[in-house]
């Protein structure tokens, strides 16, 4: 069955490389949007208690929702395509980003604060040079769990016309074809696990000192 | 709201199939978690192999989970299971072994003195000692799996993503939206019924 479908990539190299590039297009420029929007939302919300209230608890009731739905939601709203895709991984992809960049930055160590305020240091300068370096590691950890689900919810978006590696899996059930089927889902699976393995990789090696120390 | 009110009955009878899936497949998980996380408990090494093989199954995608079974398994309820199931392994497996290896070694020691044999001091003093934490990781993973439990549908294993496939292929954005806040409401009930039980858990404790 896997050979087949490793002969079924071989001979439509196009039509696989068109999949996998719409797959990593839309995930790539969700979650690069979903970053662009969670990481300012979180330092706007760091020291206005009642809004950040208001935020966590929408994006907690946001995170509740299955991403089918989420994904589905966009379509009478937006149409079909890969737009309405992006739109929908990006909301994906904000809740991790942001609730993790947000717990970082408020429970930096206080006594770091304290002295940075001692040393003469203005809020803004406390915010680039002190919060966000020692939030740096929560706010990786936090993209890293987007990334995986941004993949993850990549693969549905053929249900709503978005196309991608998942168009392969839909196709080989709706015709029964075990080796079309693989041809999706063995990519599909390879790709999760690259970027979960990388990432955790790139972590360990940007974060360990100080978290050694 | 035009559909729902009158398709009230084919409502419920998703939802009670959304229940009985992700419940199942939780508590399936939960034997299977059990299990491995008693072999390894006092294992590191078998524990960080079993963390591993269950962190890659978590980390698959749900579709492409469910599209590797279907070849062994077929459609139906029977992949849509055990792929749910796998994806509970981690969770549980990581807050069995937390809560087993957060018992105190005085507490086994006296067990051991008291002439408990290895499966007593199990069952009377690790389990109910590492419960808490047991129920903890039921919740997240029930929680989790009532989510993941929408893409089943796609593999006839039914629920409310039945409902949302439903809703898209007709375009029909009210269906679309029944089932999807139907399973938040859902995620959102078990995660607070949960949370109590843990409370009562740790009280009786």
């Amino acid at each position: 069955m896997l050979t087949v479908a490793i002969d079924w990539i071989a001979s439509h190299p196009s039509e696989f490389l068109r999949a996998l590039g719409q797959h990593l297009l839309m995930s790539g420029i969700s979650l690069g949007l979903g970053l662009a929007i969670a990481l300012p939302l979180a330092v706007l919300i760091l020291n206005r208690t009642s809004l950040a209230f208001g935020v966590i608890n929408t994006v907690n009731a946001l995170r509740t929702l299955p991403s089918l739905a989420i994904l589905a939601v966009m379509m009478p709203l937006l149409g079909i395509g890969l737009m309405p895709s992006i739109v929908a991984l990006t909301v994906l992809a904000v809740p991790p980003i942001l609730l993790n960049a947000y717990v970082g930055l408020r429970d930096v160590d206080p006594d770091a604060l304290e002295a940075a305020i001692g040393m003469g240091m203005s809020r803004r300068q406390v915010l680039w040079k002190v919060r966000i370096p020692l939030a740096a590691p929560s706010m990786f950890a936090g993209a890293r769990t987007a990334a995986v689900q941004v993949l993850a919810g990549a693969t549905l978006a053929p249900f709503i016309g978005g196309g991608g590696l998942g168009d392969f899996v839909v196709t080989g059930i709706g015709i029964m074809d075990m080796s079309r089927l693989l041809v999706g889902a063995v990519p599909i699976a390879i790709l999760a696990l690259g970027t979960e393995f990388t990432l955790g990789q790139l972590q360990r090696v940007l974060f360990s000192e100080r978290t050694a120390s | 709201m035009k559909w729902a009110p009158k398709h009230i009955p084919e409502i419920l009878l998703a939802v009670w199939q959304h229940l009985v899936l992700s419940v199942t497949s939780v508590l399936i998980g939960l034997v299977v978690a059990l299990m491995i996380g008693v072999l390894c408990a006092r294992r590191p090494k078998l524990y960080a192999f079993a963390l591993t093989i269950s962190n890659v199954i978590f980390v698959i995608p749900s579709l492409a989970l469910f599209a590797l079974l279907i070849p062994f398994l077929g459609l139906g309820t029977k992949p849509a299971l055990v792929g749910l199931s796998s994806y509970c392994l981690l969770i549980l497996l990581r807050n069995i072994v937390t809560g087993l290896q957060g018992v105190p070694a005085d507490v086994l020691d006296a067990a051991d003195g008291m002439g408990y044999s290895r499966w007593q001091r199990l069952i009377r003093i690790e389990l109910p000692l590492a419960l808490p934490m047991i129920v903890s990781g039921a919740r997240i993973a029930l929680v989790t799996v009532i989510g993941i439990a929408t893409v089943a549908a796609f593999i006839d294993g039914g629920g409310l993503g039945t409902i949302i496939l439903i809703g898209i292929d007709q375009e029909y954005p009210e269906k679309i939206l029944v089932g999807g806040v139907l399973t938040a409401l859902l995620a959102i009930i078990f995660d607070f019924a949960m949370t109590q039980a843990e409370k009562l858990v740790t009280r009786w404790r």
